[in-house]
């Protein structure tokens, strides 16, 4: 069984009187431990997909499960504390809150799970270890570099051990070295700590370290 | 888990212009707030110094206030004759017949003269009221003499020890201050009963002030005094009768301090609303983040919320600031029983104090509702494009 199943995703929007057709019939699998990446032109709907598989949005018609649980089915309130368990979410321009230390960006999904301080505090350094930036505990975002920053965001979006880490453009505002040093980790996070991963990019290079490579083109997908 | 209030103290600081300019807002509303209950505080503390709870004030049956009341000097001697009333170093019973009048007196600045209440006591008074002399001597008994309560010396003209004061077409001669307390007493023209007596109102006391042997003696009095054929009178403790006197004024301060204060705080409220609605604004994507960290939108609420609250809470500590120098400031205002002036200090007690930032909280909470209410409903895709 996948880790995560679309069935017959059916995803418009109404703007104005017209009505955007996203999606139609979309179905798609994604196996645990994989590292996919989706490709696409602007418009495509490939965020739009992140947005479903994490319930950030709902789709008109079809279903949504991931690890089992029908995503597009569950109550708000519901979902929230799903999400915090089981999505590690990483955005293009990092979002990072920048009145808060890398240090309690990273905390913040810890402060929803039942967690000691003690216990929060050990994740969190572990978890800025592995991306290699346990020297910048207390350096707010703006005392970051863009690689850096998004790094931070990276942590935090493992942090709580989610079952699925979407990442969306995550290396679209970096420089080709702090790219290659985040697909590096992405990689590391697959392959050592067996993360399953969704990655939206434009970027072929980037694509080309996932193991999986979808194309998303006017709402149809192809491998 | 709440979002970590650290989250909200730092966001404050990012924009202290807005922060501050909202904080002030809320701090002049609780100024005046505070200012204005320290008037009704001060007043009432004044009037309920007056009275002590060991003593007791008998009236005419049916008198409201001193002004309505008379007492024959035979039933004073009645009044006097009780057991259960103490005595003082004399032997003598410690009860003060007084006269109470309201005379006018010219102001010391300006034009003009205010009414003041022109008390006559005997010598007990000085012990049943716990009067001391600040200044100069008591007044001499049989001579036009009289002593001024030290609120209302530098507040009208030739009240100084050595002037001539006239009323009710005798000059009197000022031999002493005198302080009570600060109680209203200390906005009286006190003199020598039996002088007052026939240049007042004849041969009648308005006031029989007796202090007790026992505090507990009060009502085994009042029913000895009350059930005696001879006598149509009333016995109160002088705590309750002056506390009863202060009330309709203090109601109608604190109704004054509420009505403004509320009519100020719609401005402050929607100055909150202002800042927190922009906060929410330049915030959207830090407030999607968490959503999509699985923030339930309660939090986020609560968030905005506990925000809007401390920036308030600022202004109401601020506020208390503004508003605690006037503590002391002597002032003065007609006692609507009497008609007559009573100076007395405005009093910012720590209750105030607190009272003013517990508003300040609810107005920032008030401001901050539909601002964090709209955070809390953000359509979390929206926001992020």
């Amino acid at each position: 069984m996948a880790l995560v199943e679309l069935r017959n995703v059916h995803k418009s929007f109404q703007r104005d009187t017209q009505v955007i057709e996203v999606f139609e019939n979309l179905t798609l699998d994604v196996a645990e431990r994989s590292f996919t990446a989706l490709m696409g032109p602007s418009g495509s709907g490939k965020s739009t997909l992140l947005n479903l598989i994490a319930g950030l949005d709902r789709p008109t018609s079809g279903t949504i499960t991931v690890a089992g649980a029908k995503v597009n089915a569950m109550p708000p309130t519901a979902l929230a504390a799903w999400r915090a368990r089981h999505i590690g979410f990483v955005f293009q321009s990092y979002n990072l809150l920048p009145v808060l230390t890398a240090f309690q960006n990273v905390e913040l999904p810890l402060l929803l799970a039942p967690l000691s301080r003690k216990q929060r505090d050990e994740r969190v350094r572990i978890a800025l270890g592995v991306v290699g930036l346990d020297d910048r505990l207390q350096h707010y975002p703006r005392q970051l570099s863009g690689g850096q920053e998004q790094r931070v965001a990276i942590a935090r979006a493992i942090v709580s051990d989610p079952t699925l880490i979407l990442l969306d453009e995550p290396t679209g505002q970096l420089d080709k070295r702090a790219a290659e040093e985040v697909l590096a980790l992405l990689q590391r996070l697959n392959s050592e700590l067996h993360k399953t991963i969704i990655i939206v990019t434009h970027d072929a290079h980037a694509a080309e370290k996932a193991k999986q490579v979808l194309h998303l083109e006017k709402g149809v997908l192809a491998a | 888990m709440k979002i970590p209030f650290v989250y909200n103290l730092r966001s404050i600081g990012q924009r202290p212009v807005s922060t501050a300019m909202t904080a002030l807002g809320v701090s002049l509303v609780v100024a005046v707030f505070v200012a204005m209950l320290a008037l009704a505080n001060g007043f009432r503390a004044a009037l309920v110094k007056t009275g002590s709870p060991g003593n007791v004030i008998v009236l005419r049956r049916g008198a409201a206030s001193e002004m309505e009341s008379g007492i024959s000097r035979e039933s004073e001697r009645l009044i006097a004759a009780d057991p259960r009333i103490a005595t003082g170093a004399a032997g003598r019973p410690l009860v003060s017949p007084e006269v109470f009048v309201v005379i006018n007196i010219p102001r010391a600045v300006g034009e003009g003269v205010n009414n003041v209440v022109a008390r006559g006591v005997n010598d007990e008074a000085f012990a049943v009221r716990n009067i001391h002399i600040v200044a100069g001597r008591k007044f001499e008994s049989g001579r036009s003499e009289i002593i001024i309560g030290k609120k209302i010396v530098p507040r009208f003209a030739h009240t100084a020890i050595g002037d001539t004061l006239r009323f009710a077409t005798r000059d009197w001669l000022v031999v002493g201050h005198f302080e009570a307390g600060g109680s209203a007493l200390e906005s009286e023209v006190w003199g020598e009963n039996e002088q007052f007596m026939p240049v007042f109102r004849g041969e009648v006391f308005q006031s029989v002030i007796l202090r007790l042997t026992d505090p507990a003696a009060f009502d085994d009095l009042k029913r000895a005094l009350e059930g005696d054929q001879r006598l149509t009178v009333q016995a109160q403790r002088e705590s309750a009768f002056y506390a009863g006197q202060s009330t309709v004024l203090t109601r109608i301060l604190t109704f004054l301090a509420v009505m403004i204060t509320s009519v100020m705080a719609v401005g402050a409220v929607f100055g909150a609303v202002n800042t927190m609605y922009a906060a929410v604004s330049s915030r959207t994507p830090e407030i999607a983040v968490l959503l999509t960290l699985g923030f339930p939108p309660r939090s986020v609420l609560a968030s905005f919320l506990a925000e809007s609250a401390a920036i308030a809470f600022l202004g109401g500590v601020a506020g208390g600031l503004l508003a605690l120098p006037i503590n002391g400031i002597v002032t003065s205002t007609t006692n609507w029983n009497s008609f007559s002036e009573v100076a007395f200090a405005f009093r910012v007690t720590p209750g105030l104090l607190v009272g003013g930032v517990i508003f300040a909280v609810v107005m920032g909470v008030v401001g901050g509702f539909f601002p964090a209410w709209r955070a809390a409903r953000l359509q979390v895709v929206q926001a992020l494009r």
